[in-house]
């Protein structure tokens, strides 16, 4: 049987995270010492060569992401995204609810790399208790003097999922509606006030410590070598164990519902698993032995995404839960383009013809060309993956779908 | 009470301060007086319209006046597989309002919400932002009962 490592969640349960002194007698600011004896090419040559691939959902080379920021840049900045809003999908919670300081000092290590005096992190609205615990994490950094002259700041969201789009974060944190930006100009060179900006993940920056303490070599020789380090996983749905688990990118998926999550509960039997959140693939019995690594998981169809496991048992009807995914997304489309715009509103209005018993197989045509529609013309990550959960239960469950459908 | 002018004053120096001076206004009025647009616009020298653009963009700012508990209700994917919906219309059986309006004593908002992430035990809600897990119709009274 598999077995958790753990290293963004290495102090989880064994310091009090309420206090900065637990931290630092586990060994904490080591890294963000280390990283500062270093030059900053040295640094990011570093970070590349550990493999580490941002943990947000699009799996970026994060050393290459911070090589995007000009040398000679006067002012950057160091952005945490931390408004994982992915249903199903908690893990940023516990890792900073359980180790506030590992994301700080992740934060200020990329601050070194990058040149960058100022950090934001970005919360979601929904967890303003964890905003307070990070405002008490900083000032305590701030009052031992650890972070140097970094400094860190948290900016609250407003319970818009598309503020996970790392423009879209930066357009908030600017006062703005939460409306991605046009790419290019990428952040790396244009971001935060027009100045070059990093935005990472929550997980991706509690990684760093451990890499650079241990260097990138130690890093690249756990899990998959083409997606190295653990993940953290959050389970959800019909297993028996709605646990959250810290894996190497080697677990397979059956592994990870069997073993962690005690499998079906109930006694009841698999049907599909949706991993990466709301807006991953379903997954069918017959893939269950794919490792969870990114580039695994791309290969079936399916994303890491978030590590969100949402487990539905055999009595889940897959067309209800996917027409009110199908509501979900058109809920939380900005607006601001119209293939997402439009492209949304119209796939939830033919899912909730089918889940009423009332679409024809030309619906199910226009669906599948309309999803395909969205996945090349949406101008953000949100409408290139709204439609995947759709064209997923329609390519493993069709007979869900069969059943549905009006024979006229 | 802080008068809505010195709460978002408080912010002028940040730059792009305005949705923390409308989180900050929220927290003590509950939601977003009409008055807190025409301060936050001068204050952060935007136009009205763009000030109202960004309070009425976030689903957790509201421009309608609201109730003294705000109980949200989500209805993401792991939630609706876990009863969701029987928790809706247990609620708004309760309260005697539907989902997205506020009882005519001024004491209790429903809405819907999207993930809250608490989907380690399914169903959630939240309760002026406090969560409430793995909830059943039965508890609503008790957890009703909480709110004086």
């Amino acid at each position: 049987m598999i077995e958790e490592k753990r290293i963004v969640l290495r102090n989880a349960d064994l310091i009090d995270p309420e206090k900065i002194e637990d931290y630092l007698q586990a060994g904490g600011y080591q890294g963000l010492e280390k990283a500062r004896s270093m030059s900053r090419p040295d640094l990011i040559a570093e970070i590349k060569k550990s493999n580490l691939r941002g943990r947000g959902g699009a799996a970026f080379n994060c050393g290459l992401k911070w090589s995007f920021v000009p040398a000679d840049a006067p002012v950057s900045y160091v952005v945490c995204n931390f408004d994982e809003g992915e249903p199903g999908t908690y893990k940023d919670r516990i890792i900073v609810q359980k180790d506030p300081q590992s994301l700080l000092e992740g934060m200020a290590i990329c601050g070194h790399a990058v040149n960058s005096k100022k950090g934001y992190i970005y919360c979601r609205g929904e967890y303003p208790y964890v905003v307070d615990l990070l405002n008490r994490a900083i000032d305590q950094a701030r009052n031992k003097g650890v972070l140097g002259d970094f400094d860190i700041e948290v900016r609250m969201g407003g319970g818009a999922y598309v503020c996970g789009e790392e423009t879209a974060l930066i357009e908030s944190i600017e006062g703005h509606r939460g409306e991605p930006r046009f790419k290019p100009p990428f952040p790396g060179v244009a971001g935060l006030w027009a100045q070059p900006t990093v935005v990472n993940n929550v997980e991706t920056f509690a990684n760093l410590p451990s890499i650079v303490i241990n260097g990138a070599e130690w890093f690249a020789a756990i899990g998959a070598p083409n997606y190295p380090g653990t993940k953290v996983l959050t389970l959800t749905g019909d297993v028996a164990n709605r646990v959250s688990i810290e894996v190497p990118t080697t677990a397979t998926l059956r592994e990870v519902i069997y073993d962690f999550g005690g499998g079906i509960k109930d006694g009841k039997r698999f049907k599909a698993v949706q991993v990466g959140g709301t807006s991953g693939g379903f997954i069918p019995e017959s893939l269950l032995d794919t490792p969870i690594d990114f580039d695994s998981m791309r290969g079936i169809g399916a994303t890491l995404g978030t590590g969100a496991v949402f487990v539905m048992d055999e009595t889940r009807d897959i067309v209800d839960i996917t027409t009110r995914i199908a509501k979900f997304f058109e809920h939380e489309s900005c607006g601001k383009c119209n293939p997402c715009r439009e492209g949304t509103f119209r796939a939830h209005e033919i899912m909730k013809k089918v889940n009423q018993g009332r679409a024809s197989v030309q619906d199910i045509e226009n669906l599948t060309i309309l999803s395909q529609v969205m996945e090349k013309a949406c101008l953000c990550g949100l409408g290139q993956a709204a439609p995947a959960p759709i064209l997923t239960t329609l390519k493993h469950f069709y007979p869900e779908y069969q059943a549905r459908l009006q024979l006229n | 009470m802080s008068t809505i002018q010195d709460i978002v004053l408080a912010f002028r120096d940040k730059p792009g301060g305005i949705i923390e001076a409308y989180h900050a206004v929220q927290k003590e009025y509950n939601y977003l007086p009409e008055e807190t647009i025409t301060v936050a616009a001068s204050t952060f020298g935007v136009s009205e319209a763009q000030a109202y653009g960004v309070a009425t963009f976030y689903s957790y700012l509201s421009v309608e006046k609201r109730g003294k508990y705000i109980i949200r209700m989500c209805e993401s994917a792991p939630c609706h597989v876990a009863g969701a919906e029987a928790l809706i219309k247990a609620f708004e059986a309760a309260l005697g309002i539907v989902a997205g309006e506020t009882t005519a004593d001024g004491k209790f908002t429903l809405e819907l919400t999207e993930c809250v992430g608490q989907c380690q035990a399914t169903p959630v809600i939240t309760i002026n932002n406090v969560p409430y897990v793995n909830m059943s119709p039965e508890q609503v009274p008790a957890v009703l009962a909480l709110c004086q």
